[in-house]
């Protein structure tokens, strides 16, 4: 606990459906229902709160400044304390924390949302490349996943049998999560982008996430068993693919270092893999044993709403710890082609 | 969220294209200007490696670099993945696989598609070269893509070689073309107000906590932040809460200046929407002015608006919606 200024804790965590696609809602209605979830288990009012902070891409909903419009979701009159990261809601979350940090809120919002059904997300996702080299020959994400997937194969960290077995066990998992796109079993399905098949890539959807972070008290008082943050930190690599090794992921090992990941055991892992070649990369960079439950919510492979998937991942790691069924887990997100930039957090609960 | 979408809901093709125009710093000028010229160059870091593509700072110091060298136009497959159903704008129509391929001299690889006959054809570490495209204009397609190569390329392994990087009528920028297509559902609100519109009525919705009505509504009382839901015919006249005089024309707008843009607060409205006002010269129009929607044939929406021959509205009716 000694590792930052003040002690900070996820105290709630909600999220909509995922779908393959939402038309009757606009952003700001599949929003809502989640952040009068999230409050409700606080019983904090949306004016009570010291920091709102969410997550989300123009490029998704192609049209400027949507996030705009979701604002009218947390009551934005009279004026609140509020931000806003072109990023997935992880990162979100690690402004709000900081926030916390510096003493200037002790309560905040933070959530994040995507709706991909309006576009077509493998080409939406280019615009986020280098426009120099990358753009212009519109690789799409799932052909920059088969990439990597083919350079873990060549290097015998994997095989195509082993990768549809990260699949099965995610979408298994998931049949317990009502909240899920994709749960129990799916066939694997033809070759999207070979070496990986319909059953290694994440469905795309809609659906939305948030969490309350609080500190110290204030976290004790609205949260029976609150999820510390014990640690947290985010690192990126270069842009170019053609300079990482692609089997590795060293910022995902940089981060988890700083935030104390290798200090002590953990019993849960949510790693924001949307594609089962990438679970294997994060494994590794983790240092994550069988015995670790890795993704029991289903992860990124059973329901991945762009911007929102992150968060989520943190949200899963912190509803666990406040089952009381993890004392100490590590949540992970990323961003950019290639796990190019990572997060990670450390979650803990208190031990009785 | 569970509701199947009801058939009413309105969607539409939604197109967002934008030609970035680029600046290209002397590096990365030299590299599309190099390839217009059919040579490709790297550019050497602090410790030796040579980087194709080339960047303008080292990934690992930062350091600025701009030692360029030539490296060749054959290489080796480093990783590939085949891709069968190529996507629009994607450098081949047919089955290719993207690669990334290290060329001979360099020490870091380059992405782009390979021209094979099938996924059986390629292998990792397998040697290509570059096809050149037909016309070339200084940018990262002049590669058409990379083609399988043979034995004779093989045999002639380039090494990276100094260069000046200097050529007649450099490439300083490019434009970075981009079309994504979207099908746009303005959701359960917003098809309500525009549906309200066809009919040339104005609909909005009543938060159930404050009671204001919003209009045009989007589904959320921004104060209360909880859906609104109950809908309110608003207008169809409305009272002039405040306005502007507009005196700049505006391309491609056909409207004479100067006129007067306001902002309306219709009957039985919460919030003023705002509105052109016509029919009365434009230093005429005051707060308080009485107006009603004009509506031209086929139109989407109200034209203008224009007085309606009532008495001024009491200040103290709209003073909350200035």
């Amino acid at each position: 606990m000694a590792r930052y200024a003040r002690e900070v804790a996820v105290v709630a965590f909600a999220q909509s459906d995922h779908l393959r696609r939402t038309d009757e809602l606009s952003e700001v209605e599949m929003v809502m229902p989640v952040l009068h979830q999230v409050l409700a288990a606080t019983g904090l009012k949306a004016g009570e709160i010291g920091f709102t902070c969410s997550g989300s891409s123009d490029y998704l909903a192609g049209r400027a400044f949507s996030f705009t419009m979701t604002l009218d979701g947390v009551g934005a009159w009279p004026p609140i304390s509020e931000s806003h990261v072109e990023m997935d809601g992880a990162w979100a979350l690690y402004e709000a924390w900081v926030k916390i940090q510096t003493g200037e809120a002790d309560t905040a919002l933070v959530y994040s949302y995507g709706k991909s059904s309006p576009g077509s997300v493998r080409d939406v996702l280019t615009r986020q490349l280098d426009p120099y080299y990358l753009a212009p020959l519109w690789p799409d994400s799932v052909a920059l996943a088969a990439l990597q997937a083919q350079a873990l194969i060549d290097a015998g960290e994997t095989d195509e049998a082993r990768l549809a077995a990260i699949g099965a066990r995610s979408r298994a998992a998931a049949s317990a999560n009502p909240h899920a796109q994709l749960s129990g079993v799916v066939p694997q399905g033809e070759y999207q982008v070979a070496p990986l098949r319909t059953g290694d890539c994440p469905p795309i959807g809609d659906g939305a996430a948030a969490v309350v972070l609080a500190a110290g008290d204030v976290a004790r008082r609205l949260c029976e068993r609150p999820a510390w943050i014990t640690g947290i930190d985010h690192r990126i690599e270069a842009h170019s693919l053609g300079l990482r090794d692609l089997t590795d992921s060293p910022s995902t090992r940089i981060a988890a270092e700083h935030a104390g990941v290798f200090e002590g055991p953990v019993d849960t892992a949510e790693l924001h893999a949307a594609f089962s070649s990438q679970e294997v990369v994060l494994r590794k960079a983790l240092g994550l044993g069988e015995d670790v439950s890795v993704n029991p919510s289903g992860g990124a492979l059973a329901a991945n709403p762009i911007m929102a998937a992150g968060l989520i991942r943190i949200g899963e790691a912190a509803a666990r710890i406040h089952r009381g069924e993890s004392d100490r887990a590590v949540a992970h997100a990323t961003s950019g082609p290639c796990l190019q930039q990572n997060l990670v957090a450390v979650l803990e609960g208190d031990r009785a | 969220m569970t509701a199947p979408s009801p058939p009413e809901i309105l969607r539409a093709p939604l197109v967002v294209e934008f030609p970035f125009t680029r600046s290209l710093g002397p590096v990365q000028s030299a590299f599309l200007t190099g390839l217009r010229e059919g040579v490709v160059l790297g550019v050497t870091t602090a410790d030796g490696k040579v980087m194709v593509p080339p960047v303008e700072y080292d990934p690992v110091t930062a350091e600025e670099i701009r030692e360029l060298v030539e490296v060749g136009t054959t290489g080796t497959v480093t990783t590939w993945a085949w891709n069968g159903s190529p996507r629009p704008n994607q450098p081949l129509a047919t089955p290719f696989a993207w690669v990334l391929v290290r060329l001979d001299g360099a020490d870091t690889a380059i992405l782009h598609a390979l021209d094979a006959p099938g996924p059986g054809a390629v292998a990792t570490g397998m040697r290509v070269r570059v096809r050149w495209a037909a016309e070339r204009t200084g940018a990262i397609t002049d590669i058409a893509c990379f083609e399988p190569a043979d034995s004779q390329d093989t045999a002639s392994a380039a090494q990276a070689a100094p260069h000046t990087g200097e050529f007649a009528d450099a490439v300083t920028g490019i434009v970075a073309q981009a079309r994504l297509d979207y099908s746009y559902s303005p959701g359960r609100a917003q098809t309500a107000y525009i549906a309200g519109l066809s009919e040339r009525k104005t609909i909005g919705e009543r938060c159930p906590s404050c009671h204001k009505v919003y209009v045009p509504p989007r589904g959320a009382c921004p104060t209360c932040g909880v859906a609104t839901t109950d809908r309110v015919e608003v207008g169809p006249a409305g009272t002039v809460t405040t306005y502007c005089i507009v005196n700049i024309k505006a391309r491609n707008l056909d409207i004479e200046v100067p006129y007067v843009y306001a902002h309306i607060a219709l009957d039985g409205a919460g919030l003023a929407l705002h509105g052109r006002i016509g029919g009365i010269p434009y230093d005429q129009v005051r707060m308080g002015l009485r107006v009603e929607p004009v509506w031209t044939e086929g139109g989407r929406y109200p034209d203008h608006y224009r007085p309606t021959g009532e008495p001024d509205a009491d200040y103290d009716v709209y003073k909350e919606l200035i």
